[in-house]
Order: C-alpha cells, then sequence, then structure tokens
C-alpha cells in the first residue's frame, strides 16, 4: 500500500470516528463504512481503527470474522446474496445458482477474475413468500428465476 | 409483496402519532396496568410477558435507559417485520416512544438486520417527519420534560444477533456472544445500563392497547395468548404472505388460509421450530400449545424431509457463534446424522445417540439459539420417521 493511500484511509476513519464517536460501540458502524466504501477492510484499517479508537486490533478482527457482511479480504465491487435457506432452496435456488455460475464461471465463494462480482450464499433474506430472493449490493431481488436472474447479473457485469 | 391478510387488531386502523399525543394524559402507571390487563407477550417467539419486563425496566434505578427494538428478524421463514418495517413505522416507532415514556429512558435503537438495508432510507426519512413533527426529540407531544429519539443501528449478517443479549453485545460493539443470564438487560442491558429489548410487533401491538386499551385486546386471541399473530406463511401454498390471525387458529383452518393442498407437514417457528405431520394439524397455533414467532413454513407431499433437515442443520452449523460448545458441536454432529441419513448408512444405534444429544443441545446451551437448534432435527426425526426410515426411495435403508 502507498503511503499516499495510507494516509487517506487513516483520514477516512478520522472522519468517521468523528461522525460515530470515538467509543466501543461504534466500532461496527465504522467497520461497516469502510466495508461499504472500500469492499473489505484491510490490516491497515484494521490497525488504525485500533489505534484510533483505542483497543487491541485483534478485537477488531475478531469483530470482523464474526460478522459475515464484514470482510478482511478484497471482494468483487459487485457482492451477490443469494438466500441458500429453505423455503427459496424450495422454490428452485439450486437452478438459480448454477444458471448464475455457468454464466459468469465461478462457483458461489468465488470472485470474478476481473473483481467485478462476488457470488455468496446468504442464510434467510426474509422474502420467503416470494422466493427465491438474492441481495445485490444493498438492493433486494425476488421470485428469481434463471433467466432473470442472469439478466440482473448481467447489469452489472 | 404477495398476500396480506389484515385482521381486527394489529392491522386495524391507527392514526400516526395518536398514541403518542394519547401519553398526555397517561401516567406511566396507567400504561403499565393497561399491558398487564391486555396480557401482551413478547412477539419475537419466546412469549415473554411485555408488562412485566417494561415493570422492571421501569423500576430498575438509573439516569439512563435504553428501548431497543429487536429488527434483527433472522428466522428463516420470517419475514412479517419487513412489511410491518415497510409500511407500518407509525406502529413501531410510536411504540417505541411508549416504551421510552413508561420506564424513562430518552434513547430508543432499532437494530435492523444487515439484511434489511434497503429499508434504512425510509426509515430515516420516516424519523425526520416525526422530529418535525414533535412526536420525537424534546418535549414531545407537548409534554414538558418528555424527551426521546431513536436511532438505527444495522447488523452485519448474524442469526444470533436476535437473542437479546448478543444483540446488545453487537450495540456494543462486540461479537454477537450471548450473554450469561442473569443479570437480565431490564437491569443490566446496553452499555451496562437498564434496558427493554422488544420485538418489532410487540412495538406494533403496544400501541394499539395504548388506544384501545387491554381489555380490547383481549377480546382477541385464547385466554393464554391474548391479541392477534403476525404469521409468515410460505412454502408449497398458493397464497404465501403475512396474515394476521387471531391466536388459537388451527393450523388446517390457516393452511386453506393459504391455500395449501397435500399438505406433508407444516414447520411451525422457524428453523428452530418444530415440525407437525398431518396428524397434528388440528393443533393451536398459541403460546400454550404450538408457539411460534410468526414463521410458518408449508412441505408438500413431494418434499423429502432429510433434504429440508439437512438445509435447518446447515443454517445451524453456520449460524452457531461457536461460544459454547453443545450447539458448537452438536450442530455439526447432528448435521453429520443427517448425511448418514441421507446416504442409508446410519444405525439405530447411533441416530438414539443423536436423539439424545439433541436433547442435551436443548438444556446444556447458553442461548436461546443452541436450546433451540436441535428442534427442527428431533421433531422431524420424531413425527416424520416412517419416510425417513422406512420409505426413502433409492439406497440402502440402514437395516
Amino acid at each position: 500500500m502507498l503511503v499516499m493511500e495510507k494516509n487517506q484511509l487513516t483520514e477516512e476513519i478520522e472522519v468517521l470516528i468523528k461522525k460515530y464517536g470515538k467509543e466501543r460501540s461504534s466500532l461496527i458502524p465504522i467497520l461497516q463504512d469502510i466495508q461499504k466504501q472500500h469492499s473489505y477492510i484491510s490490516d491497515y484499517a484494521q490497525q488504525e481503527v485500533a489505534r484510533l479508537l483505542d483497543i487491541h486490533p485483534v478485537e477488531v478482527f475478531s469483530v470482523i470474522s464474526f460478522y459475515a457482511f464484514l470482510n478482511s479480504s478484497p471482494k468483487g465491487r459487485n457482492i451477490v446474496r443469494l438466500c441458500q435457506t429453505i423455503t427459496c432452496d424450495l422454490a428452485g435456488k439450486k437452478n438459480v445458482a448454477s444458471a448464475i455460475e455457468r454464466e459468469l464461471g465461478i462457483k458461489f465463494g468465488q470472485t470474478t477474475p476481473d473483481n467485478k462480482i462476488t457470488l455468496e450464499y446468504a442464510n434467510c433474506l426474509g422474502m420467503c413468500d416470494v422466493g427465491p430472493a438474492m441481495i445485490v449490493n444493498d438492493r433486494v431481488y425476488y421470485k428469481l428465476d434463471p433467466e432473470k436472474a442472469v439478466s440482473i447479473i448481467n447489469e452489472i457485469r | 409483496m404477495e398476500e396480506k391478510r389484515k385482521g381486527a387488531v394489529l392491522f386495524s386502523d391507527y392514526e400516526r402519532g395518536s398514541a403518542i399525543k394519547k401519553l398526555r394524559d397517561l401516567s406511566r402507571e396507567d400504561i403499565l396496568f393497561e399491558l398487564k390487563e391486555s396480557k401482551l407477550k413478547g412477539r419475537g417467539g419466546a412469549g415473554f410477558p411485555t408488562s412485566t419486563k417494561w415493570m422492571l425496566t421501569a423500576a430498575a434505578k438509573s439516569d439512563i435507559k435504553y428501548v431497543v427494538c429487536n429488527a434483527d428478524e433472522g428466522e428463516p421463514g420470517t419475514f412479517k417485520d419487513r412489511v410491518l418495517l415497510m409500511e407500518y413505522q407509525a406502529l413501531i416507532f410510536d411504540g417505541m416512544v411508549i416504551a421510552g415514556y413508561t420506564i424513562g429512558a430518552k434513547n430508543g435503537i432499532v437494530y435492523l438486520r444487515g439484511e434489511y438495508s434497503y429499508l434504512l432510507d425510509s426509515l430515516e426519512t420516516y424519523l425526520m417527519k416525526m422530529r418535525e413533527d414533535n412526536l420525537l426529540g424534546k418535549n414531545i407531544a407537548g409534554k414538558e420534560g418528555f424527551d426521546f429519539d431513536i436511532s438505527i443501528r444495522l447488523g452485519s449478517g448474524a442469526y444470533v444477533c436476535g437473542e437479546e443479549t448478543a444483540l446488545i453485545e453487537s450495540l456494543e460493539g462486540h461479537r454477537g456472544e450471548a450473554r450469561n443470564r442473569p443479570p437480565y438487560p431490564v437491569n443490566t442491558g446496553y452499555l451496562g445500563k437498564p434496558t427493554t429489548v422488544n420485538n418489532v410487533e410487540t412495538f406494533a401491538s403496544v400501541t394499539h392497547i395504548v388506544m384501545k386499551g387491554g381489555e380490547w385486546f383481549c377480546k382477541h386471541g385464547t385466554d393464554k395468548s391474548t391479541g392477534s399473530k403476525l404469521f409468515s406463511i410460505s412454502g408449497d401454498c398458493s397464497r404465501p404472505g403475512v396474515y394476521e390471525l387471531p391466536w388459537g387458529t388451527t393450523i388446517k383452518e390457516l393452511l386453506d388460509i393459504a391455500g395449501a393442498e397435500n399438505t406433508k407437514a407444516v414447520q411451525v417457528g422457524g428453523a428452530s421450530g418444530i415440525c407437525l405431520p398431518k396428524s397434528q394439524f388440528d393443533r393451536k397455533l398459541a403460546y400454550e400449545d404450538a408457539a411460534t414467532g410468526g414463521s410458518i413454513m408449508i412441505f408438500n407431499e413431494e418434499r423429502d424431509m432429510i433434504h429440508i433437515m439437512n438445509n435447518f442443520m446447515e443454517f445451524f452449523v453456520e449460524e452457531s457463534c461457536g461460544q459454547c460448545t453443545p450447539c458448537r458441536i452438536g450442530n455439526a454432529k447432528l448435521l453429520e446424522g443427517v448425511k448418514m441419513l441421507e446416504s442409508g448408512e446410519y444405525t439405530f444405534k447411533y441416530i438414539n445417540k443423536l436423539k439424545e444429544l439433541g436433547q442435551t443441545m436443548q438444556v446444556a446451551s447458553k442461548c436461546g439459539l443452541g436450546q433451540s437448534s436441535s428442534n427442527a432435527f428431533l421433531s422431524i426425526l420424531e413425527n416424520l420417521k416412517d419416510e425417513i426410515f422406512n420409505v426413502r426411495k433409492g439406497g440402502n435403508h440402514g437395516n
């Protein structure tokens, strides 16, 4: 990481701490914002958050590793989360998943080589009456079938 | 989105802010009295009496108290809070203001699950509107010294954070691991202060109770389960959706309403609930019989119960926080057992051992998640054993 990038990241974190307050309870909102901005929370970002909140870096890592939506390693710019829980499963999740995998040439859990899309499974998205459902970044799509799912994916490709 | 059926209680008419304005003439004792009359129980599933929770928080000595709305609706098959959060914000937020008034809190926090982050903007906008109309902020509705405000915090994808102490841990910036209880949140909650944590639907019910009284609320439902309940119905039926029905509705009635045919089994209460076979469809949905936080999943004759068990167990293996051994190891072992059933390579001796393990998990796990994580496994094994042990297509039957 370049020194300039590091400085910029530190500044960003300082702004976030000002926004949320220098308390332990601000940790998750700060991490969520970094995640949103950079699609992951780098080692350096973790250390800076820890230093500025006056907690041990391992505390920061332990929180990131706990939550499914926080990552310490880079992901694609767009994250596709397909619901794998039972009603979406029964409504045809598998066919939707294979269609997306075929189209992108990667499996769930992987990121496209151009870093554009990461495919993940998620547990119950609360769209059980209109499954199969998936969330792309912050938007939710439901009543998917293979064709519809692929056309949504192609829009962000 | 899909079907919605309005009942006589929760989805009855309500004018935004009117319950808050009514607080001008009510003391906190009045509200606690009405709540007690109403016999309202927590709508998240555990069914703790709301009046008791609020009374304890109100009685706790502290300058700072918190009201927390648990909008971490993660139970598979539950989506009623999504509908409330999208279309009935007034009921929820007014209920939180009432809670703040009753227990003496100035701060309310909504813990919104990360999966519902797309609702955040509309909720924030609604809160702004409440501030403009003096339904939040200082001297609310002209009542001197009544200050209250609400903020929203997003979760980050952890089912266990629906457990109230895990939720508080998460709010405080920690891993969402359940705490030992006691002390209970009513005394030692968020940041060590007295906190009442209630489900979205509970707050919505409170708002109606303040408007129409506890006695009115009791007219609906059964003796022990008063009022109505929002049921999230999904699975094999022609009309899935959110339905408001009085407590005491039988499963059979509910299946008719949802347009379910050829039903083999109904999962009541989500992945942590129980699976009921046809022979038990006359059971009532109520705290005293088949209890649920609202999740109803319907499986028809075509469905493979071992596949369903497998899905539930995979869910718990992923979502167990890993803090206590019965839940962390137990769920992994049960999942292994399901795979054995699937391949037909099992012995009854071992399956019986797994049943014992499941029962151990129910008593030895630390939090509600762990304690209920073996319910689906045990109830499917018990209630649908004919299918699982005998009529399994293909493979060897293990005997």
